[in-house]
């Protein structure tokens, strides 16, 4: 017996999607939605949830001066982390596509485009296990660290009187930043790099012709033209800097998920992991998770609302 | 004809003066030229170095290390490695390695089966689906992974390769499937409709016709997978635990490394940790170096839409 046309069509639809969605609803959007469920409770994360207390943890969490200071620390991470990444990107994205001299060829990336391309992209693509390994002994605060060496043959310093970096509470968080900008700036680059490349030349060409120096066609040119993948950079970006979990955790002195010293480098992530594991406060935990999702969809929201320009067709 | 001459002539006097004024913006940018070249040259010098500097220090002896930032290896022996290797990395990559097997062979098939379902067939919930794998893609892992914890363990699969591969592919799902659905939609559906005429069932069409035309975009998402799973962290440190006293964690390499950097306190052997780095970085960077075009295409591609 042949199957109808229409039968076989669904059998198939159905056969295919029920793996995906399966492993998906099990593992990706039943646990984000037990969060929200799991942080009315009072649960310590090893006996089942007992006793539901309603709003208790978010009104506690709210009184938590380490929370806000965390949450604080990842505001600060918020306002620098997108914009001065995103500046650094378009300006080495400007320079490799159209920063060169320009001939008859019209214009071109500087020398060694190419080469810069590769390097810049690296950091992407290691793993942040080596990125701790590399600044735990970039940040050394004996006279030994990479950059406390720097710092003695520049004369800034002399190797009795080592910088402490990751040891200063005031500069701990800043180190934690220029790490997370030293590895977004090369992916970014490459994604204006891709929207630059889109642009016909000919509209550059068009503004030089009406006398436009290189300044002016960067900024009233190339930014307006790019604004779509400035707008989804800022995006990601901002979901970057609510987490830094595992620089932070790795990096910084504290006895569990780091944020020392004396909470100076605490994010949420790291609260979060160590009530969740340390304190066996799961419940709590997920409150925490509850306050962060909301403030990322919120930020997503705000950014792609109040940014939007009418886009530029070419 | 006398039309065409003079619109001639006029597209080439403006072909000059576009090429003086290109000049004269090339000039413009001397002292800019000078800033911007010493600030890229400074920004790779940037990456490049810090890298270089740990890679040598495997050379160095545990004493150069502590003492200075400048030492120099005394001799290049091969020790430090062959100390990291024994100290587990080895075993670190095996289970990476057979993790990766399971997870990547399974993100792409269910990838791009979902993709493939949702970019060419109408059905009703379609949309409701799509999004729903896309919103995954929105949120870090974190949030979900106080719950996760305990469905993996519900399931009695914490510390199992299995277990590990089964999280990462729904992890990957969302990105992967955004990005072979667009892929999808830009096929051509003829040869696709020539195959069902033919009466080619839409399993096959699938394995034999579409897999095939969807490659590039399978390679591109495919490394993207790859370099993600390979690199992965917070996972792998909450589900790969020691779960009771005589058991021993199944550790990913990431992890292996970090607890290695852990260790330094009572160890102190820091050339074998730089050892183990390099040795972990190694493959990551061939892969890249030698399809960095791809590598790029891939990763970018997801922010571009």
């Amino acid at each position: 017996m042949r199957l109808s046309k229409n039968l076989r069509k669904n059998l198939f639809v159905t056969a295919f999607l029920t793996c995906p969605i399966a492993l998906y609803a099990l593992f990706v959007l039943w646990p984000y939605l037990e969060t929200f469920g799991y942080s009315l409770t009072n649960w310590s994360g090893l006996t089942p949830p007992t006793k539901f207390v309603g709003l208790q943890n978010y009104t506690e969490l709210f009184g938590d001066s380490v929370f806000r200071s965390a949450l604080w620390h990842n505001l600060l991470m918020l306002i620098v982390l997108p914009p001065v990444t995103i500046a650094l990107a378009l300006f080495f994205a400007f320079m490799l596509n159209a920063g060169g001299r320009a001939g008859a060829a019209g214009i071109r990336g500087v020398r060694g485009a190419a080469f810069y391309r590769i390097v810049f992209f690296l950091p992407q693509v290691l793993s942040v296990a080596i990125l701790i390994i590399i600044f735990q002994e970039a940040y050394r605060s004996d006279s030994a660290g990479l950059l406390n060496g720097i710092a003695v043959k520049l004369g800034l310093t002399d190797a009795a009187h080592p910088l402490g970096w990751l040891a200063n509470p005031n500069a701990v968080l800043w180190c934690i930043l220029a790490i997370l900008i030293w590895q977004w700036v090369g992916f970014y680059m490459v994604l204006f790099s891709a929207a630059m490349q889109s642009i016909p030349k000919e509209i550059f060409e068009a503004a030089l012709l009406d006398g436009a120096k290189r300044g002016q066609t960067f900024l009233r040119l190339t930014i307006p033209l790019l604004w779509d993948s400035v707008q989804t950079a800022w995006v990601y970006l901002s979901i970057a800097a609510m987490d830094g979990f595992a620089l932070v955790a790795n990096l910084t002195q504290g006895s569990s998920y780091g944020g020392g010293p004396d909470y100076h480098s605490e994010v949420l992530a790291t609260y979060l992991m160590r009530n969740f594991l340390t304190f066996g406060k799961a419940g709590y935990a997920c409150a925490m998770g509850v306050v962060i999702f909301a403030i990322t969809l919120l930020l997503s929201f705000v950014m792609l609302r109040f940014t939007r320009r009418d886009s530029v067709e070419y | 004809m006398t039309t065409k001459t003079e619109a001639l002539s006029g597209t080439r006097a403006r072909e000059e003066s576009t090429d003086r004024r290109l000049r004269r913006f090339g000039q413009d940018g001397q002292v800019l030229n000078a800033f911007s070249h010493g600030f890229l040259a400074l920004w790779a010098f940037m990456i490049i170095f810090p890298l270089l500097w740990v890679v040598l220090g495997s050379f160095k002896t545990n004493a150069q290390i502590g003492d200075s930032a400048w030492a120099w290896p005394a001799h290049w022996s091969f020790d430090a490695f062959a100390r990291a290797w024994s100290k587990g990395i080895g075993g670190y990559f095996a289970n990476t390695l057979i993790v990766m097997a399971m997870s990547v062979t399974g993100t792409m098939l269910f990838g791009a089966m979902a993709a493939y379902v949702l970019a060419r067939y109408k059905f009703r919930g379609n949309r409701v689906i799509y999004y729903g794998f896309v919103a995954g893609a929105m949120f870090p892992v974190y949030l979900a992974l106080v719950p996760l914890f305990f469905q993996v363990n519900n399931f009695h699969m914490l510390n199992t390769y299995t277990g590990l591969a089964l999280v990462y592919i729904a992890f990957s799902l969302p990105f992967t499937v955004f990005f072979l659905y667009a892929f999808f939609r830009t096929l051509p559906t003829a040869v696709h409709e020539a195959a069902f005429v033919d009466g080619c069932s839409h399993t096959r069409a699938f394995f034999q016709i579409m897999l095939p035309m969807a490659k590039p975009g399978l390679i591109s998402v495919g490394i993207f997978n790859v370099l993600g799973q390979w690199n992965q962290y917070l996972l792998p440190v909450v589900l790969m635990q020691r779960q009771r006293g005589d058991t021993e964690a199944h550790q990913m390499l990431t992890q292996g490394l970090v607890n290695l950097l852990a260790a330094q306190g009572y160890a102190g052997d820091f050339p074998a940790l730089f050892a183990g780095m390099t040795i972990a970085m190694l493959p990551v960077v061939a892969v890249y170096l030698s399809f960095q075009r791809q590598v790029q295409a891939g990763l970018t591609a997801g922010t571009l839409k």
